[in-house]
């Protein structure tokens, strides 16, 4: 076959390219969607087909890229017999159910989901059985997993849905984890994850000591997967899922996946008696147990999952013998499973959807209402039971010859006969049930509809595995045994163990097995027929034993109360204990790279020339800055308005400081950013209560304690900040980037404002993020101020504004709001009229931001200033009826100006933000340098303007929407004030 | 000469406008009342405005001008917030 690797790899990745267009598609497109899908699994099903020669004999076809090479891992596609065995499984069963379930979804349904789901599953399932590396087939695994919790949950407005696929996604994820750590135990031992050479590896896994380990977590993971004892729980409540779902993945394919990595590792792991004892006693008990509980479902559904649920058990059995003859009988159990069930359930599809229920009880005599339908479900129920002259037959002829054969003497291997004949016999029994009180019996009478046979098309798929069923079981050899062989050989190698498949091996203990499970299947059921039809729910003895009522309480204690405790000790919801937290850690962060001698070393010596000379009015300023920030911090506590006030003063100083010592830029911005915190401070403290300094109540020795350790830490904090101050400032500084920057800046950024410059040119990629981030923050802090609930003694409107109010009432006759339009009217007005010449200002501080102090961050500041002198002018409402206030516009149209500018420079085969730049001669404004890192520097501008003003505004929206809240609370005249706002 | 005249001028115009801060923060500190604070704190900044005026002036600098400037165009908005807030109780109604 030409180019193996192209094809192999299209097998895995059409699947994934048709969910993504199947995606697209309008919701009503189910014919469409049909066509896509089929024509995906059709096509896969031809090339696996075409890979037949490559295949026979144990050949393998491998393709591989590299995936991640530094951890020696390939992405590697890999086909052998078996897998090539699977593949047509699961695109020939694939295409059966996509022509199925075109006809099954209702044209309610949403489609494109739907079939862009299972294409999904089907590429992920055909990743898990193509898989060359043990990595890449976990992650598949773990892709179905997900894929099936989505197709369970299909309908997502149905709570058993979504709770089913809940359990389904967390039993079988946690078996993939657990898996996973088996796949990374194996890669150990082995040293290497390619599957080619973990197969080769011989005895060396079962040999080594950490086997045990290894094969409990690879059985957790095929056991949860499958289905098995004790994680039976999930299948029957996966049943909430549509039925061509159920037809696909609970039949055909998903729950096949625990079984194919039991044969997958079959060779090099099954050669020792835990893996036995293991995989024997599970798949026995499960057996068992789910051909029991399968007779006492009433939901016909239920009865086909736990039938799967017997048969994988069956399966996992075969495989846990460990004899090359299980393991053939295994695989064509495999083969004939998917078949017989795969119809069985698109029959109770129909059933389901022609008479409008489930319920065994409830239906009766169908056959002579939807004779085709009945006749291939009672074929295809027949194979399920073992009747000769059909698949099932053979293949459990087969087990049963295998449960007599010896396997090690133990009280396990010496009963296996009778318990796989009790198993049998169970099977019968349900299998006449369904077909006896499904189709026989007298006519139902109380259906929700009037049943009559399916179009043709829904009976297709049934009717070709029927089909097959009955060719498989008439000549098991010419139709199945080729495709056997090679599947067979894709796990055993060349060498095939001698088996014959035939219909009749004489008179054998095997047949008599059989007969005697046939007869008591069939006494079984009509003794208990009357029980059955009482109004019982799940098996008697077994129905105590609930499996998801198990799960379920250790979901809740793993996920809620265990993680509430955890909480509880680790975490706090408290401010005061997070922020303590949060400063302890930042210091012992800035103090761990310090003490490694940087501090501690003598280098400390005073040794710089003072850049200045002691200019008395310089040492004044200082002084008031120091006092300043000195009664700020001392006021803090209590006068918290006085605070703010003296802090005021302290960044003054500070602003006038960074003038003096030639920083034009920090002086600038800190002056902005001071008016703009003193705004947002005072917006804040309208909703903070009122701090008394004496309550009258003592204070306890403990909170002494503790306000003594806060005033250590915040004394460590403040002290430790201006030490690393000075150790900056009071050492050479070496190598320093600065004069790099100083000398580059012109020549390369086209700028003489240096940092601005760094800022949009040299580190225009660190702005990009740092605006980023603050758009983030200013959303943020807008989204949580919407549920934002002042404390009670906050509500009401300001003590000042209320007696304004009873004043203007009891001596105006004039109307509230006249009365309020006019205060600050003088001031109001040109604050009106500032708001062209601050915004002028804006606009200057941001064209010659390149060359002189200015740029788009304080330009953007400003520009906020200006509204917010708007806002306390006339109100938020007046300014909102003629300003066009979009702050998160804003926010995002700059962030998108800053990035497309950066991507603009892709585009001239430049690296990221590289920045271009020329002088324009322009009229009126003369000769300006253009950048386009002044675009970018617009979009800082828009960004801080944006967060600014949104942050701000968000703050000063809580009073309006405080008092609205409240006159409606009044109006309706109930105290439910909390839920009105 | 007159160079002398000015600088010696411009250096107590630049004292005693230090002072004149230090006065203003002392009112600041000391209140008592709110009211006192917030007119302080405004004198506080027109001597820093004109701290850096006289600066800009000794120095030959323009670039002080423009600190003052952006001082006296924005420096009473905090100012104004604040008497908004002694007045009304709310800084945006």
């Amino acid at each position: 076959m030409p180019d193996a690797a192209l094809y192999l790899t299209i097998l895995i990745a059409l699947p994934f390219v048709g969910s993504v267009i199947a995606a697209f598609f309008p919701t009503n497109a189910r014919n469409a969607e049909a066509w896509l899908a089929g024509t995906v699994s059709l096509t896969n099903l031809v090339i696996t087909i075409m890979f037949l020669p490559s295949v026979r004999n144990a050949k393998v076809v491998r393709a591989e890229y590299e995936w991640l090479p530094d951890y020696g891992l390939n992405f590697i596609a890999r086909l052998d017999g078996f897998a090539w065995c699977f593949s047509i499984l699961i695109f020939g069963i694939g295409f059966l159910v996509v022509l199925y379930a075109r006809y099954y979804m209702s044209p309610a349904d949403p489609a494109p989901r739907f079939f862009s789901f299972l294409l999904a599953f089907m590429g992920a399932m055909t990743g898990v059985v193509l898989a060359g590396n043990l990595i890449q087939l976990v992650f598949f695994w773990e892709l179905t997993s997900l894929f099936s919790f989505l197709l369970i949950a299909y309908w997502h407005h149905n709570q058993n849905a979504r709770d089913g696929a809940r359990v389904a996604l967390t039993v079988t994820a946690a078996g993939g984890l657990c898996l996973l750590g088996g796949m990374l135990i194996i890669g150990h031992i082995v040293g290497s994850y390619d599957l080619d050479v973990v197969l080769a590896s011989g005895d060396r896994i079962v040999s080594h000591a950490l086997y045990l380990p290894t094969l409990l977590l690879v059985a957790m993971g095929a056991l949860t997967k499958s289905a098995q004892f004790p994680f039976q729980f999930w299948l029957p409540r996966a049943m909430a899922a549509p039925t061509p779902v159920s037809a696909y993945l609970h039949s055909a394919t998903m729950v096949k996946a625990g079984v194919f990595l039991l044969a997958r590792l079959w060779p090099v792991m099954s050669n020792h008696e835990y893996w036995f004892w293991i995989f024997a006693s599970v798949g026995v008990l499960t057996l068992l147990i789910g051909a029991f509980m399968a007779l006492f479902q009433q939901d016909l559904k239920g009865l086909l999952a736990y039938s799967t649920i017997s048969h994988l058990g069956l399966i996992t059995l075969l495989l846990g013998l460990g004899s090359p003859l299980a393991m053939v009988a295994a695989v064509f159990h495999i083969i004939n499973h998917a078949t017989f069930k795969a119809s069985l359930f698109m029959a109770a599809g129909i059933i389901d959807h022609e008479a409008g229920t489930r319920d065994v009880r409830r239906l009766g005599g169908l056959f002579r209402a939807m004779p085709i339908t009945a006749t291939l479900a009672m074929v295809a129920a027949a194979s399920m039971a073992g009747v000769p002259l059909l698949n099932g037959f053979i293949s459990k002829e087969m087990f049963f010859t295998e449960t007599i054969e010896s396997h090690g003497n133990s009280v396990l291997d010496n009963n296996l006969p009778y318990l796989a004949t009790l198993a049998g016999m169970f099977s019968v029994a349900y299998s006449v049930r369904l077909i006896d009180q499904v189709f026989f019996g007298p006519a139902a009478t109380d259906l929700p509809r009037k049943p009559h046979d399916p179009v043709i098309w829904m009976l297709v798929p049934i009717g070709l595995l029927v089909l097959i069923c009955l060719l498989i079981g008439i000549l098991p050899g010419p139709t199945v045994g080729g495709f056997l062989a090679t599947a067979v050989q894709g796990v055993l190698g060349p060498q095939l163990p001698s088996y014959s498949l035939a219909v009749w091996h004489g008179f054998t203990p095997a047949l008599i097995m059989s007969f005697v499970a046939l007869i008591g299947g069939v006494v079984t059921y009509f003794t208990l027929k009357t029980y059955l039809s009482g109004n019982i729910e799940g098996a008697p003895v077994l129905r105590r034993l609930k499996g998801k009522r198990i799960f379920e309480r250790a979901i809740v204690i793993l996920s809620w109360r265990w993680a509430r405790r955890i909480a509880d000790i680790v975490g706090t919801t408290r401010l005061q204990p997070q922020l303590r937290l949060l400063l302890l850690i930042a210091m012992l962060a800035a103090l761990w790279p310090l003490s490694a001698g940087a501090l501690a070393s003598g280098a400390l010596a005073l040794d710089v020339d003072w850049p200045f000379a002691v200019d008395p009015s310089f040492v004044l300023l200082w002084i008031v800055g120091c006092g300043c920030a000195l009664g700020a911090a001392y006021q803090a506590k209590y006068h918290r308005l006085a605070a703010v006030i003296i802090m005021g003063g302290a960044g003054l100083a500070t602003c006038i400081t960074f003038a003096w010592l030639s920083a034009p830029d920090l002086a600038l911005t800190q002056l902005l950013v001071e008016i703009v915190t003193t705004v947002l401070l005072l917006l804040g403290l309208r909703w903070l209560p009122q701090r008394l300094e004496d309550t009258g109540v003592r204070i306890s020795f403990g909170a002494r304690l503790r306000r003594l350790r806060d005033l250590g830490i915040a004394i460590v904090g403040g002290a430790g900040l201006a030490a690393i101050a000075y150790a900056v400032m009071t050492r050479p500084q070496i190598n320093s980037i600065s004069s790099t920057f100083l000398e580059r800046a012109y020549s390369e950024g086209g700028g003489r404002n240096v940092v601005n410059v760094i800022l949009v040119d040299f580190r225009g990629f660190d702005t990009l993020g740092e605006i980023t981030v603050l758009g983030i923050v200013a959303i943020t802090v807008f989204a949580l101020l919407r549920r934002f609930r002042p404390a009670r003694v906050s509500v009401e409107a300001p003590r000042q504004k209320r007696f304004q109010n009873q004043f203007d009432a009891d001596r105006y006759d004039a109307p509230k709001a006249g009365i309020a339009a006019h205060y600050m009217i003088v001031p109001g007005l040109i604050m009106r009229l500032l708001f062209p010449v601050v915004a002028m200002m804006a606009v200057f501080l941001f064209m010659r931001g390149h060359d002189a102090p200015g740029g788009g961050f304080v330009a953007g500041l400003t520009f906020a200033i200006a509204f917010i002198l708007q806002y306390m002018a006339g109100g938020a409402r007046w300014v909102e009826a003629r300003l066009r206030v979009l702050p998160v516009r804003w926010i995002g149209v700059g962030l998108l100006v800053a990035a497309a500018t950066g991507l603009a420079a892709l585009v001239f085969d430049r690296p990221f933000l590289t920045s271009a730049f020329q002088y324009a001669d322009l009229p009126v404004l003369g000769r300006v340098p253009l950048a386009s890192a002044l675009v970018f520097d617009f979009g800082v501008f828009s960004l801080v303007l944006g967060a600014t003003v949104l942050v701000l505004i968000a703050l000063a929206h809580q009073s309006i929407r405080i008092y609205r809240a409240m006159a409606a609370a009044k109006a309706a005249e109930t105290d439910a004030i909390e839920e009105a706002r | 000469m007159s160079a002398a005249i000015l600088g010696w001028s411009l250096l107590l115009a630049q004292i005693f406008l230090a002072l004149a801060m230090a006065i203003a923060a002392w009112r600041i500190m000391r209140g008592p009342r709110a009211q006192d604070r917030v007119l302080a704190m405004d004198a506080l900044y027109v001597n820093g405005m004109l701290l850096l005026l006289v600066l800009g002036i000794g120095t030959g600098r323009t670039l002080y001008f423009e600190i003052s400037l952006a001082i006296g165009l924005l420096g009473f908005v905090a100012t104004v917030a604040l008497a908004k807030f002694l007045m009304r109780g709310e800084v945006i109604e």
